[in-house]
């Protein structure tokens, strides 16, 4: 298993522990802020192609072509000015990446934004922290201070002829923020509600200009693909999954943490090299969230072979999302587990699209009955339909993001939810239940 | 969604202090000229910090002069985010995570701490007016879960035992680092032998 690991020179995030300090002169002994003023004299064109070659895939969830979403900013600026904004408002279950990077690493994510900004033709760069994040957002405004001082920033940052400005703008704990138009809706000021799409933010996007969304991870690792080459990149990982991902390891393992490692490493060597096996063993596996809680579970059988990276998960019917692994054993009522997952959502949604903000509800409803054992059999049938009918009915993601996990339970645990789903229907028993719909039926004479 | 409970009682003015004023003014200049209304959330949360931790009515309605909004915009935004106050919470104010990378690791056991501890329900104000607790929603530290938030500050890696220690040393003012409760360094992993598996979940 040894010789599958990423070696350390390959690895980008070095200081991901802070094991060497992440102030800017020791950032600066880790090769940051190396020939970035050549590497931007290249031009725009040679960056995005280059990115273009590494096939780097956001990392904030989707996986969409980095460089590809780059290109569609418009070549030349008009008018309107354009904007780079940085997705830091990292709230997926079972993921914490963002947050070491905007600890431990803050000059990666500095300087990357100031080659993106430079490839997509931003001045201004804002970078949303979810307002939790405090001491995080203390830590990057040092760093970017201590950039300021050193003229890696501001008017020809770097002596690159090219002026960029980064602030910071907090978010206040709303997990919808993270989709990249609620974000924009809520820099401007108003309740971060998701936009209709299109037209995309690539063109219309903050205050109306152009504007690209990037997660932290993606533009943390762009200074070190421009440095070591797109073909570098390229070799790590599998075809079309490329380089490295930072993994957060969580759940019942005897050692949770957050490691880098290649794309498309089997999953069960993660967990067993990394995070110190599964608590009780690994027969004691009894599913696994393999991208933040938004994607489908994997059964153990599934666990055994899999691998992580986009495509493979895909296959699955399951997505990498954000690698924020979340492992569960057997000493867990896993029917308990997604309904907490499912309140998680319903406290989540935004109100702005009717299929999400009920279904959400009613699927932590059914859910929260079922892991008391008060639900009929016709309540399983119920709860597969409320998750089509919001899968697809939505403005955003959000929708399949509540409706995925749901439908995962479903698909790979129907009989332990069948066990709880033998009861007679509630009415007989004349239970008093204040959410139940056919309540009017308890009393007598309405029956 | 979240339900918001408005504070009955209600201060009749608000104004930022000379300190705030001139903090207010450097939030404008990240913002063009023309979109003035995107320092409504910084404003907020300046508002809070200067009264206790919540944000009473005529603060929006201040907000809302001070960046030429309608007082209802100013409102949607205050009661749309979870982490603005309309009440007052504790001095130290916890919010336990409980969503489920956290709840599989024993967050249960921290809210019974705190329910033991602090006060029998959510966002009650302890007896000696010191601190309040709420469970929240993922706060983004799952690998060093269960965690809980006090003020602005993570305690990670948390138990029943170091849990308790941490809130007697709020009732006494003299609170405790931040930071992992098991030693280890951030988010690295932990040397096995140390936690030896059977003492979770």
């Amino acid at each position: 298993m040894d010789q599958n690991m990423l070696k350390e020179e390959n690895k980008i995030f070095k200081n991901l522990y802070n094991n060497h300090g992440w102030e800017l002169d020791k950032a600066i002994k880790r090769d940051d802020w190396k020939n970035t003023k050549e590497i931007i004299s290249k031009g725009k064109e040679w960056i995005i192609n280059e990115i273009k070659t590494s096939e780097l895939r956001g990392r904030g969830g989707a996986g969409f072509s980095t460089g590809m979403k780059w290109s569609f900013a418009p070549k030349k600026i008009g008018s309107r000015p354009h904007y780079l904004v940085i997705n830091a408002d990292e709230s997926e279950p079972g993921t914490c990446k963002d947050r070491d990077i905007l600890r431990f690493e803050p000059q990666k994510l500095i300087e990357g934004c100031l080659i993106a900004g430079f490839a997509v033709g931003a001045h201004v760069c804002y970078i949303y922290i979810r307002g939790e994040y405090s001491f995080e957002g203390q830590r990057l405004q040092e760093a970017i201070n201590q950039a300021y001082k050193k003229n890696f920033l501001g008017k020809n940052a770097c002596g690159s002829n090219w002026d960029f400005d980064i602030h910071i703008h907090y978010g206040a704990g709303a997990y919808i923020c993270g989709e990249e138009t609620a974000l924009l809706e809520s820099i401007e000021g108003n309740k971060g509600q998701p936009r209709l799409k299109p037209p995309f933010p690539a063109l219309v996007g903050l205050y109306g200009c152009p504007t690209i969304v990037n997660n932290v991870e993606t533009i943390a690792v762009v200074p070190t693909i421009l440095r070591r080459g797109g073909k570098w990149f390229a070799s790590l990982g599998r075809p079309k999954n490329t380089g490295t991902k930072i993994f957060c390891i969580s759940g019942n393992v005897n050692s949770p943490c957050n490691v880098e490692e290649e794309m498309g490493i089997p999953l069960k060597d993660l967990i067993n090299t990394y995070a110190g096996g599964v608590i009780g063993g690994w027969d004691n596996l009894q599913a696994v969230i393999p991208g933040g809680s938004s994607m489908p579970l994997l059964p153990k059988k599934t666990c055994e072979t899999i691998k992580m990276d986009f495509d493979s998960l895909t296959e699955n019917k399951s997505g990498l999302g954000t690698a924020g692994i979340v492992v569960i054993n057997k000493d867990q009522d896993i029917v308990s587990c997604m309904a907490r997952i499912a309140r998680f959502y319903k406290h989540e949604s935004c109100g702005q699209c009717t299929p999400c903000r009920e279904g959400s509800g009613w699927m932590w409803r059914i859910l929260n009955r079922a892991t008391k054992g008060e639900t009929t059999l016709s309540d399983i049938d119920l709860l597969e339909d409320v998750t089509k009918q919001i899968e697809g009915h939505t403005i955003c993601a959000f929708g399949e993001g509540s409706a995925w996990p749901v439908q995962g339970l479903l698909r790979h645990f129907r009989k332990e939810i069948d066990k709880k789903c033998s009861n007679d229907p509630l009415i007989k028993k004349k239970k008093d239940v204040p959410y139940l719909i056919d309540q009017h039926l308890l009393e007598k004479k309405n029956a | 969604m979240s339900v918001k409970k408005v504070n009955s009682e209600q201060p009749k003015n608000f104004e930022f202090n000379e300190k705030f004023k001139s903090i207010a003014e450097e939030i404008l200049k990240k913002y063009p000229k023309k979109n003035k209304k995107s320092a409504v959330m910084p404003f907020l949360y300046l508002a809070q910090k200067q009264n206790n931790n919540w944000i009473p009515l005529a603060a929006i309605k201040y907000i809302s002069k001070y960046l030429s909004m309608p007082y209802i915009s100013v409102y949607e935004v205050a009661t749309f985010y979870s982490m603005f106050n309309l009440s007052p919470v504790g001095k130290y104010f916890i919010q336990v995570c409980t969503t489920t990378p956290c709840l599989i690791r024993g967050a249960d056991k921290i809210v019974k701490v705190c329910k033991k501890k602090i006060s029998e329900k959510e966002n009650q104000i302890s007896k000696n007016g010191e601190c309040s607790w709420t469970e929240v929603e993922c706060l983004g530290a799952c690998v060093n879960a269960p965690m809980m938030q006090i003020n602005s500050d993570y305690y990670e890696d948390l138990d029943e035992k170091s849990t308790a220690k941490i809130i007697d040393s709020i009732f006494k003012d003299k609170i405790l680092e931040s930071g992992s409760y098991k030693g280890r360094k951030n988010t690295s992993p932990v040397d096995t032998k140390i936690i030896n598996g059977s003492e979770h979940a």
